[in-house]
């Protein structure tokens, strides 16, 4: 029934304003890919690698998707449906590889175990530092489940399993899909694993082409390629996500779910948080602490500071402007599902799918034609990562819009409060805390970003990752270490942010 | 605590308006006649102290950007004639090229050029080579007592499986360039072919592939000749097993490339642009080339570092410079021979 009011007018406008911002790479790309004509084009896609390209970059998506998907959510049920061990420090400490930089995780584990790279190396470290994803939209979901159902079910007789599956993540499906569709799109334009994994997946090809090619028109007709698979992603998950309506309303106040009790099983299941936690921060940790050690570290004190500075404040800045760029579609796609809605929504999800680099190059090719006064300063630096990083923010507006009750914001219209003063004080406050998680995700995923920083910062301006960059492209790693602890633990931050207000919000309680 | 979108988009507009006033500021100071901007393919370890000596030696302030050569090539290219760079410090020849292919480098002064042998410099005096660098083969000693010295000698059967390489450096793609000069494209397809048969293990860099080599993870690695003196400038020479083969006279392995710089016609100062060229091929900086970073510098006088043969004992294929700007073909050849993401 929400479906059938007309959205306003404004919100429409803001909303289809930022959908047109993230297309335009898209603009861009099919601009230099066709600057060669459509023989070219129709060359590169039947040549025979190119389809190999697909099948290998296709099998990476599905296997590292389905790891995710089995791991976050088989994770958010033992922490917030079970009566294991420590249960919330361990809820927030399965949140934390998210902050992992990709590239640093791989380099960290080539270096510790050479052989485990290739294919399966690649899946390993994806899976690492991405189920988070589908962990955390899993916690955020099955909070929001009315455990009366789950406590009807039992007392018709159905056991702990058959509870979980055929009632509660049930009602979690739309979440969990939302979730896969971020890892999906994820490995399609992850960089920094592939490369330090030696897989040659599609952005390995499209950065070669980059970087050694200076050949714009076929990493232009490559990376439309893998923007036909952003966009078939999106499409698979906004049907996975059916009709799931996800708002509750009655049944007064959240209250806990009822919880499996594990018993002698206890100690098997802390097995899997344990292995996760040991590839995702122990094995890392001890090849950092030998980087260390090897020369001691070289820790130049102003630089250092100087590159965290200017990391925490492009990323809070960013983090600001994507949010609230994100807020009109979020709503839109929350409150007034239709056609056009979801158009919009999908329009913006299929930039985060394509590599970073491409991203960096067509705002590059943006900033001199028409911002010239920014280009090269903080403004269309801010503003690439708001292109990037967006969809993120858009995702968690959403679902935490879809989770207020849409009766509550009528019932304070029906008073005569004026609709924005009404989404304000009702709605806003509600769904806050899961706008400032999406504002918390962003922040987190700028600290981290590396090839869109390089190409657009200020010139004399330093990020923790350009630094880290930088001394480890010449494999000073003395001095590239403190870099990668200073993201390390500072990312750290807004991930335990994330993690603790899902575990807070997530049913995860005590223990 | 009700919250007010209305309140906080009027605070983000604030802000976002702040910010574009805040750099239309800095952007109208920038128009200052003693400074250049340089776009540096080499990173801020190599050739931070150097630029920090320019502005000391001659008043000009110095602005860098540091990113790939190739990366910094593609937005060179992408900003065509409104790039703000007055310099393309570039890691090598082909990146150089391919800006100016792309028509956007001014001729570099006469007596800068005349500094340094011509065969290392753009035939058309674009761009002039500072610093020379010959790809070597890095032997791990206990693997390969014996290793080849040409890249015929690769392809013995023995090597079969224990061959490092960077598929997608542009140090390794330049050698392939030179190979197709050398022997011609049919010449080079063939050695291709038979090097990918060789089953050779793929990289992401340089770098991996003299690490791989000296942990004993291969035998044998395709790279240039100073990896191995950073390695041993790191670790200390007695850490390090790996070892250079520097190839035999005239052999296509052995080719020489530099590292280079140009400076942009739409330079906004080109004179201090020269300037930064000229200082380049200076004394103090071909010194600091050699001591610094293990390179060859180019200049008649200067001595490499002692552990290296000199400059005059390699003697590298006959490969005109200007022409390893010629990558795409080369890219095709090594997909067509699976070397490339195949």
């Amino acid at each position: 029934m929400t479906g059938r009011r007309r959205p306003p007018a404004l919100l429409l406008i803001a909303a289809a304003a930022v959908a047109t911002g993230t297309l335009i790479p898209l603009g861009y790309l099919a601009g230099r890919a066709l600057e060669r004509g459509w023989p070219f084009v129709v060359a590169e896609l039947l040549q025979p690698r190119t389809a190999a390209l697909v099948g290998r970059s296709l099998l990476l998506v599905v296997v590292v998707t389905a790891a995710c998907v089995v791991l976050g959510v088989g994770l958010a049920v033992l922490v917030s449906r079970t009566d294991v061990t420590a249960r919330r420090a361990l809820a927030v400490a399965l949140t934390l590889p998210l902050a992992m930089p990709s590239y640093l995780l791989a380099y960290l584990w080539v270096s510790a175990y050479p052989s485990v790279a290739g294919f399966w190396g690649a899946c390993l470290v994806l899976t690492l530092v991405s189920y988070p994803l589908v962990l955390l939209t899993t916690l955020a979901a099955l909070a929001r489940v009315d455990p009366a159902q789950e406590e009807v079910a039992r007392s018709l007789g159905l056991g702990g399993i058959a509870v979980l599956f055929r009632v509660t993540l049930r009602q979690a499906r739309a979440a969990i899909a939302a979730g896969a569709l971020l890892v999906g799109l994820y490995v399609l334009s992850d960089f920094g694993a592939v490369a330090a994994m030696r897989f040659e997946a599609f952005t390995w090809v499209i950065y070669g082409a980059y970087r050694s090619g200076f050949n714009p028109a076929r990493a232009a007709v490559l990376s439309l390629v893998l923007m036909v698979f952003a966009v078939a992603l999106v499409i698979a998950e906004s049907r996975a996500r059916g009709l799931a309506a996800s708002s509750r309303i009655g049944g007064g106040s959240p209250r806990p779910a009822p919880l499996n009790r594990l018993g002698r099983w206890n100690g098997v299941a802390l097995l899997v948080p344990a292995a996760v936690l040991v590839a995702a921060v122990v094995v890392p940790g001890v090849a950092l602490t030998d980087w260390l050690l090897t020369a001691g570290p070289r820790w130049n004190a102003a630089e250092w500071l100087g590159a965290l500075g200017s990391t925490v404040w492009l990323s809070a800045a960013a983090a600001l402007t994507s949010t609230a760029a994100a807020l009109p579609l979020g709503v839109l796609a929350a409150r007034y599902r239709d056609r056009g809605t979801r158009t919009l929504e999908a329009a913006s999800y299929v930039a985060h799918g394509l590599p970073p680099i491409v991203i960096a190059i067509s705002m590059v090719s943006l900033g001199v034609l028409l911002l010239r006064p920014i280009y090269q300063r903080e403004p269309l630096l801010i503003l690439a990562y708001t292109v990037l990083f967006v969809p993120l923010a858009i995702g968690s507006v959403r679902a935490a819009v879809e989770a207020a009750p849409i009766r509550l914001e009528e019932v304070a219209r029906s008073v005569g409060r004026p609709p924005l003063q009404a989404f304000g004080t009702v709605t806003a406050r509600v769904a806050m805390p899961g706008i400032a998680a999406g504002a918390a995700l962003v922040l987190l995923s700028c600290m981290k970003e590396l090839p869109v920083t390089l190409l657009l910062h200020p010139n004399g301006t330093d990020t923790l990752a350009t630094r880290l960059w930088g001394y480890s492209s010449v494999s000073d790693y003395a001095a590239a270490a403190p870099y990668a602890a200073a993201l390390l633990v500072f990312a750290a931050v807004p991930t335990a942010v994330l993690g603790m207000w899902s575990t807070g919000s997530g049913g995860v309680r005590g223990g | 605590m009700s919250i007010s979108i209305a309140r906080l988009a009027g605070v983000v507009g604030a802000v976002g308006a702040a910010l574009v006033f805040t750099a239309c500021g800095s952007a109208m100071q920038t128009e200052d006649a003693d400074r250049i901007v340089v776009y540096s393919g080499r990173s801020e370890a190599l050739v931070g102290p150097l630029i920090k000596q320019f502005t000391a030696d001659t008043g000009i302030a110095v602005e860098t950007r540091y990113a790939g050569s190739g990366e910094l090539a593609a937005q060179l290219v992408t900003e065509g004639d409104k790039s703000p760079a007055d310099v393309f410090l570039s890691q090598d020849a082909g990146a150089l090229g391919a800006v100016s292919k792309a028509g956007l480098l001014a001729p570099i002064d006469a007596p800068t050029l005349q500094a340094v042998p011509k065969q290392f410099s753009a035939a058309d005096g674009t761009w002039v080579g500072v610093s020379g660098r010959a790809r070597v083969l890095v032997y791990n000693p206990t693997l390969a007592p014996n290793p080849p010295d040409t890249i015929d000698g690769l392809l013995a059967p023995q090597w079969k499986g224990k061959i490092g390489f960077a598929p997608s450096n542009a140090s390794w793609q330049a050698f392939v360039t030179g190979l197709r000069v050398v022997r011609g494209e049919d010449g080079a397809a063939q050695w291709l072919r038979a090097f990918k048969a060789q089953d050779p293990q793929a990289f992401e860099n340089n770098v991996a592939v003299r690490d791989a080599v000296d942990s004993g993870q291969i035998a044998l690695g395709l790279v240039n000749h100073y990896y191995l003196y950073e390695l041993i400038h790191t670790k200390g020479a007695d850490a390090v097993t790996a070892r250079n083969m520097f190839m035999a006279p005239g052999d296509p392995g052995g080719l020489i490339n530099v590292a280079g710089v140009g400076v942009l016609k739409s330079a906004p100062n080109p004179e201090g642009a020269q300037a930064f060229a000229a200082y380049l091929v200076g004394e103090s900086a071909q010194k600091y080339f050699a001591q610094e970073t293990a390179e060859y510098p180019l200049v008649a006088g200067v001595a490499p570092s002692a552990e290296m043969p000199p400059l005059g004992d390699l003697q590298p294929p006959e490969v005109d410079l200007s022409q390893l700007d010629d990558i795409e073909a080369t890219q095709e050849l090594l997909a067509q021979t699976g070397l490339l993401t195949n």
